[in-house]
Formats: structure tokens, C-alpha cells, sequence
């Protein structure tokens, strides 16, 4: 499957104006963390008045490609450029005095503050004294605001203010300190359909004032929109880049996705059995809604779905941490009402969250007892601790998963990512369960741990346990699910399974194409 | 899986191993250090009966300390406890007026205690508050009730079998209080350390939402932290208005920042999911030892809370600038 040669656009031609040298560039940048390749000789260049759309799936690299752009990494590899001149961002504020700045998707701001406060926060214009020229500053930030259109008052504190107007004021910041480029992560993630308008207008002005924008985003519809050249990134390489005027949506998808994925997913028997979990006209206040679904023993049901389509917020309402609105669940056909996750793990139902470090494991716990945490009715004797019976059944459950760690009594936090997801999937296997959710099982760990966890569940699943897995990444999906359901803003968007299953559908159907 | 079936050790180091190197033997070391300076101090120190004075200074306090231990190692705070000993002391007191024997006098303390501790536990776990803050509030509210019932007046008149349990010794010097003490701190030891509801404790204290995510019932495990905390302050209350033979408001004021000091002295983290009971205990009579010296040397009280804030901040700072020193000499 080389893609590459037949869909990548010619990298040089229409991206500036003819001759144009970019504001910011990197070339042949390379990024390497303990164990992962993050980024491989990467190339992106940014041209003033332009907006460049980064495009990738999780985990392509694209967010360590902000950090290098803002100073927050160094490249081990490569070159960044600003005006066609090699430098070097050594932290931040090099970053920041060379224009560069970055509105994240959580943004970092502070809600105690004024909104001029934070707009001049480290850069507020001096007074006599070198005290801080409060009225200076209002002016200014008033300035800036009404630049972008922002009908916004200056002396507001930021905590009274609503999700898209602190956008704004982050966007006020970017201006406030004279920025060249600005980096867009995710802008329109958490915003309304009419916030997302004046969003667009407001990359327009900023257009036309000549910056130079990076536009990351999942939605296409938007890429295309707003967008005038594109940069694709697969696992930390580059695959493409050109003119959005020349490439189409199916194009972009399929750079994106594009990879043979029957290599590196274990070869597994299906042996899918009896009806067992049953999920009827689900619903939650703001999340999710008409969530109907079924699972059977030994079944891996795939859930892939845009960041904040309600999948994660649906596998946490089944497993009683959040409370539906309505809805039936049965298990094995009884009918279940689940209102903790006491009663969940009590009726065989568990989890394994996406956030491992606070939801999943007691990482400043020794690993004998994050696995015997939900076991020890089992492991004890009249509520008495029995350490033999514990260190039995941790002993069983690590080496089932091949856990790599100097002892039992090692504390969690001092395992590697993968090794931590193992200690919490064997938390979970101890208990017996009957249904097992993974949410984004493999995200963030090293490969070596990923096949692990693969390997693992396509075992559970022969072994006859039921398997849910959340996941944002379309290889991981499409090699280990018997079936997917995508969702879509809180529905089930579409069920596939068979040849229905393919990266292009999946895309489709989770953007909304 | 890989054919390469490895074998992780259980341990790497042995639970004495680890003891010989912990908190609590430090604290030991200090204890007995104290011990022979006052023994060298005072002539009237090495007396089998001062010794035993000496025990009064902290047996109530530890109580509470026990149970306090817990709560913080679960990451809350409970700081009306001395208010709590207030009004059920000022309840065993007016049930007295109305001519409720020794027994009765006991259940009523209990129960007062209990009542408080459920308030406590209730304001936080169902309605979400910080511990710290709305303990600050019951603190005064608990001991505000017993000075709209007694303004500058006092209870007295406790029944003559009441008296037993302040002032009551079971053999020889070893007293009532001292014995309660010791039964208390073996109950609390084996809660913490040897069952299910201690392991919770501590996860709790550690990650409250990976516990919670773990199948623990976190909300019910701090309601009965909270239940604990004030059902000893009712036993406190007993022993020390039977030790007192009267009730007036200002009963046991400050003894919430003692007992917190005790706990954190023993080796509580303040920010919970660390802590041990042998620990507390040690603590313990390091603060008796300290304060029962300085009285036997007719050290004011106001001295004696410098020496005591000052030994707290030394023991804590200590092992942090050892640390420093050697991370230090090791670069070189």
C-alpha cells in the first residue's frame, strides 16, 4: 500500500506566493522520547497571511510539533527557520520573542484574573516606578479586543466570561505581544456552531493583518474552509503537503489513515458467543442520546468516534461514575441499575480509563495492591488483610501480562506508561468480570507494551470475555474490532461491520461527511 | 505473550528492613533522647508515678489522634473535635442536673459524639465541602452551643463512679486512661494496617478519583472517618470531664491543633495517603515526655507551645535538609 507516491502532491509550487520564504519553517525535523520515534524528518513551513492546516490522526505527532514550534522542545534532529534564517528556541520565551504563539486547547489562563490582566500577563506596559500602568493596560487590551471584534469589557474577571470569549481573550494575548504566527490547536473543539462562525471571521482578520496560522483540527469541513495549504502527518512522518485547492476531502483521508494494518493485529479465532450486555435507549442530560447496542461473549466491539463525541462519557455512565438520564442496561438479561462503580464491578462490568494516572491506577501504591484494590473481598478474610493471598493473585495477573517491573512492592508511579496499563488491565482481569471497557487502551504507550495489550485482548476475547474498545486510532480499530459502532456528537452515527469496515468510512462517518 | 516466563520477586526489601529505616524509628530515637534529657534534668523525673502523671498529658489527646490519623491519611481534616468534647461534656453535665447515673452519662457522651461526627460527615461527603472549612465552622458552632448553655457557669456534682474513668488506675500506676490508650491503639493499628477499610483508607488519601474508579466507595469510607473522629472525641469527653469532675465552655480549647500536631509528628502526610499508627503513638509521648520535662523544670506554658512548635518544625525539617545535604555532597 504505498500511498504516499500516488497521493502526495508535489511539496514545492503553490503553497506561498511564488518565491515567498516562510515566517517559521522547520526542515527534516526529528523528535525521539524513550522508546518512540515521535517525529521523523518532518518538514512544515508557514507563510505570512496564510492559514496551513495540520492534519493527523492521534498520535501523529501533531502536538509535538507545537511544542518544538513553541520552544517547549528541542528537536534532536533538523532545523527550524524563521525568515529563512536558522534559529533556535531554547524555551518558551524565545519562542514567544521571535512571534510566535500558540492558543491550545485547554488554554492557559487564569480565571482570577482581569481579562486585561491576562491579555499583558509578563508583558504589561510600565508606569512610573515600574509599577504595572493599570490604565495603559485597560486601554490597550480595549484596543485589541474591538481589533478582532470582540465585544468584550477589559476589567471582566476571565471566570465570569463563557468557554468562547476566553478563546477570544487567549487570541487577544496572541496579538497583544505582536505575533507572527499564530498556532491554532483545536479551536472550534469546545465552541457552538455560532462561535465557530466568528472564529472563522476572526482568521480572516488575522489573515489579512499578515500572520502567518497553524490550523490543527479533525474536522474537515472546517480545514476545508478556512484553509489555504495543507501539511499531513502519519506516525511522526510526513505524507503530504500542498495547496487545499488541489487536494480532495477523500485525499486527505486517505494520506491520513492510509497504512497496512492486517501486519502488526494478532491473527485471532473468532469465537463469538451468547448475547451478554444489552444497552437500550441510553441517554445522559448533555452528553449522549438513543444509545442502543449489544454485546456478545467474546466479541471485541470497537467505538471510534471524534475527541468529544460522548464515547468516553458513555463507557463512564455504564460503568456508574456519571448517571443517565434513561436508558435500560441488562446483563446475562437480567435487567441492572448501576450507580457507582461499586455496583458496576458487582455486576461484572469494568474499566480501564483513557486517564491512567488518576483514574486508573493508585500510582504512589506498590503494584501488589493497585491489583487487589477492587479484589480484596476476595483476597481477605473477614476484612482482614492476607498479604500471601494478595501477593498470589498480583503474581498470577502481572505474569499473565508480562509486566516488566523490579518487584511487586514497586510503586506504580515508577513503572513505564505501558507497564502502568498493564498493572491496571490486571487489576481488572483479577476481579472476574464479564464485560471489559478499554478506553484508548494503547494511547501513549511504546509499541512494544501496545502489541502487548493487543495480543492480550484478542486472548480475553477467545477466552469468551466481552471487550469494548474506545479507541481514536483507525488502525488499532479496524485490526482488532469484530464491529464498530461510530459516534457522532452523542450518537451512534453509524454501526459497521464486514467490508462496511474500512479507514474511509470510519472518517466519514465520525466527521459527518 | 513472550515464552520468556520472568519471575518479579514479591519484594525487594523486607518489611523490617523497612522499619529500621522509617519515620517512626527516628521519632523513637527522639523519644528516647528526650527521656534521658529529662531524666538528667529533673531528679523527680525517674519516679514510677510522675511517669505515670506524665501519661495524662497526651491518653485523651492520642485518642482522638487515632482517629484523626486516619481521617487525614484519607485526605480530610477534622477540626471541631475539641468543640465536640465541649458539647458532649456540657450534655453529660446537664443530664446530671436531671439525675442520669454513670452509664447513662457514658452512652450520652458517646452519642453526642457520634451525632457530631455524622453532621461533620454528612456536610462533606453529601454536600461536597471541604472538610477543612466546614469543620472550621462546627468548631465553633459545637462549642458556641456549650456557652449559650453555660455562659461563665460550670457542671459539677458527676456521680463518685463516674470519676473512674479520668481518675481510676487498673493496676498499681497503670491507669484507666493509659489502658484505653493501649486498646485504642492496638484497634486503630489493626484497622489501618490490617484490613480491608485500612487499605481504602490509604488509596483514598493517595487518589480519590482512581479509588472511586477502582470500585471503592469513597464517600461512605470518609462518612465513617467521620463518625470515628467524633465518636472518640466522645470518649475523650468522658475521660476528661471524669478526670476534671466538672464542665465549663472552654473545655479542651486548642486541643485540635495538638492532637493535628500529634498526628503530623507521628509522620502523617498533611496531604494524606501516608501515615501509621505506631507512628501517632510515638508521637505521643514525645509530646508528653516534652511537655511533663518542661513542667517539672516550672517552664511556663507559653514556653512550652514555642518548644512544641519548634520540635514539630525541627523533626519535619530535619530528614528534608539531611536529604538536601547528601543529594548535595553526592553531585560534589
Amino acid at each position: 500500500m504505498l500511498m504516499q507516491a500516488d497521493h502526495m502532491p508535489s511539496t514545492s509550487g503553490t503553497q506561498g506566493t511564488q518565491g515567498d520564504i516562510p515566517v517559521l519553517a522547520l526542515n527534516g525535523v526529528t523528535k525521539t522520547f524513550p522508546g518512540v520515534t515521535a517525529l521523523s524528518q518532518v518538514s512544515l513551513q508557514l507563510f505570512a497571511g496564510k492559514v496551513t492546516a495540520l492534519i493527523g490522526e492521534n498520535g501523529a505527532g501533531k502536538s509535538t510539533v507545537v511544542k518544538i514550534l513553541t520552544g517547549i522542545y528541542q528537536p534532536d534532529g533538523g532545523t527550524l527557520e524563521v525568515d529563512g534564517a536558522s534559529v533556535r528556541f531554547a524555551t518558551a520565551q524565545a519562542a514567544g520573542d521571535a512571534g510566535v504563539t500558540a492558543i491550545h486547547q485547554e488554554t492557559v489562563l487564569f480565571d482570577e484574573l482581569s481579562v486585561a490582566e491576562n491579555i499583558f500577563l509578563g508583558h504589561a506596559p510600565r508606569g512610573r516606578f515600574g509599577l504595572i500602568d493599570t490604565n495603559a493596560m485597560i486601554e490597550r487590551a480595549r484596543e485589541i479586543l474591538a481589533g478582532i471584534g470582540a465585544n468584550i469589557d477589559p476589567r471582566t474577571r476571565l471566570r465570569d466570561l463563557g468557554i468562547a470569549s476566553k478563546h477570544l481573550v487567549a487570541i487577544a494575548r496572541a496579538l497583544s505581544i505582536d505575533a507572527r504566527v499564530v498556532i491554532m490547536d483545536e479551536p472550534t473543539a469546545a465552541l457552538s456552531q455560532k462561535e465557530i462562525e466568528e472564529l472563522y471571521e476572526l482568521v480572516e482578520t488575522l489573515k489579512a493583518q499578515g500572520k502567518a496560522i497553524l490550523f490543527i483540527s479533525h474536522k474537515f469541513d472546517e480545514i476545508f474552509r478556512i484553509a489555504d495549504n495543507y501539511t499531513v502527518f502519519r506516525d511522526g512522518a510526513l505524507v503530504g503537503s500542498g495547496a487545499i485547492a488541489d487536494v480532495t476531502e477523500a485525499e486527505v483521508v486517505k494520506m491520513m489513515v492510509g497504512r497496512d494494518v492486517s501486519q502488526i493485529f494478532p491473527d485471532r479465532e473468532r469465537n463469538i458467543g451468547a448475547q451478554i450486555l444489552v444497552v437500550d435507549g441510553y441517554e445522559h442530560p448533555t452528553e449522549f442520546a438513543e444509545i442502543s447496542f449489544t454485546l456478545r461473549r467474546g466479541e471485541i466491539l470497537g467505538f471510534y468516534g471524534l475527541v468529544g463525541a460522548g464515547r468516553s462519557e458513555l463507557m463512564q455512565a455504564l460503568f456508574g461514575i456519571t448517571r443517565p438520564s434513561g436508558g435500560t442496561v441488562l446483563i446475562d438479561a437480567e435487567p441492572v441499575t448501576i450507580r457507582s462503580p461499586a455496583d458496576a464491578v458487582a455486576k461484572g462490568i469494568v474499566y480501564v480509563p483513557e486517564d491512567r494516572g488518576t483514574q486508573g491506577a493508585i500510582t504512589a501504591l506498590p503494584i501488589f495492591q493497585n491489583v487487589t484494590l477492587p479484589s480484596l473481598g476476595r483476597t481477605s478474610r473477614n476484612g482482614f488483610l492476607q498479604l500471601a493471598e494478595e501477593f498470589r493473585l498480583a503474581r498470577e495477573y502481572t505474569r499473565r501480562l508480562d509486566l516488566r517491573a523490579a518487584s511487586l512492592d514497586t510503586t506504580v508511579g515508577n513503572l513505564s506508561g505501558g507497564n502502568q496499563q498493564k498493572v491496571v488491565i490486571a487489576k481488572w482481569l483479577a476481579t472476574q468480570p464479564k464485560v471489559i471497557i478499554l478506553d484508548e487502551p494503547t494511547k501513549g504507550i511504546d509499541i512494544g507494551s501496545k502489541a502487548a495489550v493487543h495480543d492480550f485482548m484478542a486472548e480475553l476475547a477467545a477466552q469468551g470475555l466481552a471487550v469494548i474498545m474506545v479507541s481514536s486510532e483507525i488502525p488499532e480499530v479496524l485490526g482488532m474490532s469484530d464491529r464498530v459502532i461510530v459516534m457522532r456528537e452523542g450518537l451512534i452515527a453509524a454501526e459497521l461491520t464486514g467490508d462496511a469496515l474500512t479507514p474511509e468510512t470510519l472518517v466519514r462517518h465520525a466527521a459527518g461527511i | 505473550m513472550t515464552d520468556t516466563t520472568r519471575v518479579i520477586p514479591d519484594r525487594l526489601q523486607s518489611p523490617l528492613q523497612r522499619r529500621v529505616k522509617s519515620w517512626e524509628s527516628l521519632l523513637l530515637a527522639v523519644a528516647v533522647a528526650i527521656f534521658i534529657v529529662n531524666s538528667f534534668m529533673s531528679p523527680y523525673f525517674l519516679n514510677a508515678w510522675n511517669l505515670s502523671d506524665m501519661t495524662f498529658n497526651f491518653t485523651e489527646k492520642a485518642m482522638i489522634a487515632f482517629a484523626m490519623a486516619l481521617l487525614i491519611i484519607a485526605g480530610e481534616i477534622d477540626l471541631s473535635v475539641a468543640s465536640i468534647i465541649a458539647l458532649a461534656s456540657t450534655a453529660m453535665g446537664a443530664a446530671v442536673q436531671v439525675g442520669v447515673g454513670t452509664p447513662g452519662l457514658v452512652l450520652i457522651g458517646l452519642g453526642v459524639g457520634l451525632l457530631c461526627g455524622a453532621f461533620n460527615g454528612v456536610l462533606v461527603t453529601r454536600l461536597g465541602l471541604p472538610s477543612i472549612v466546614v469543620t472550621i465552622g462546627t468548631m465553633s458552632l459545637f462549642r458556641g452551643i456549650s456557652y449559650i448553655v453555660l455562659g461563665d457557669q460550670a457542671y459539677r456534682g458527676y456521680p463518685a463512679d463516674f470519676a473512674f474513668f479520668g481518675q481510676g488506675y487498673v493496676f498499681w500506676v497503670i491507669s484507666f486512661e493509659l489502658v484505653l490508650f493501649a486498646v485504642l491503639a492496638l484497634i486503630y493499628f489493626v484497622l489501618l494496617h490490617k484490613t480491608n477499610f485500612g487499605r481504602a483508607v490509604y488509596a483514598i488519601g493517595n487518589n480519590p478519583v482512581g479509588a472511586e474508579f477502582s470500585g471503592i466507595r469513597v464517600a461512605r469510607v470518609k462518612f465513617i472517618l467521620f463518625l470515628l473522629t467524633g465518636l472518640m472525641s466522645g470518649v475523650a469527653a468522658i475521660c476528661l470531664t471524669s478526670r476534671l469532675a466538672s464542665t465549663r465552655p472552654s473545655i479542651a480549647v486548642g486541643w485540635e491543633l495538638e492532637i493535628v500536631t500529634m498526628v503530623v509528628l507521628g509522620g502523617v502526610s498533611i496531604l494524606g495517603g501516608a501515615g501509621s499508627i505506631p507512628g501517632v503513638v510515638i508521637a505521643a509521648f514525645v509530646m508528653g515526655l516534652v511537655t511533663f520535662g518542661l513542667g517539672l523544670l516550672n517552664v511556663p506554658g507559653i514556653v512550652m507551645s514555642i518548644v512544641i512548635g519548634a520540635l514539630l518544625i525541627g523533626v519535619i525539617a530535619l530528614p528534608r535538609l539531611w536529604d538536601k545535604w547528601r543529594a548535595h555532597a553526592a553531585k560534589g
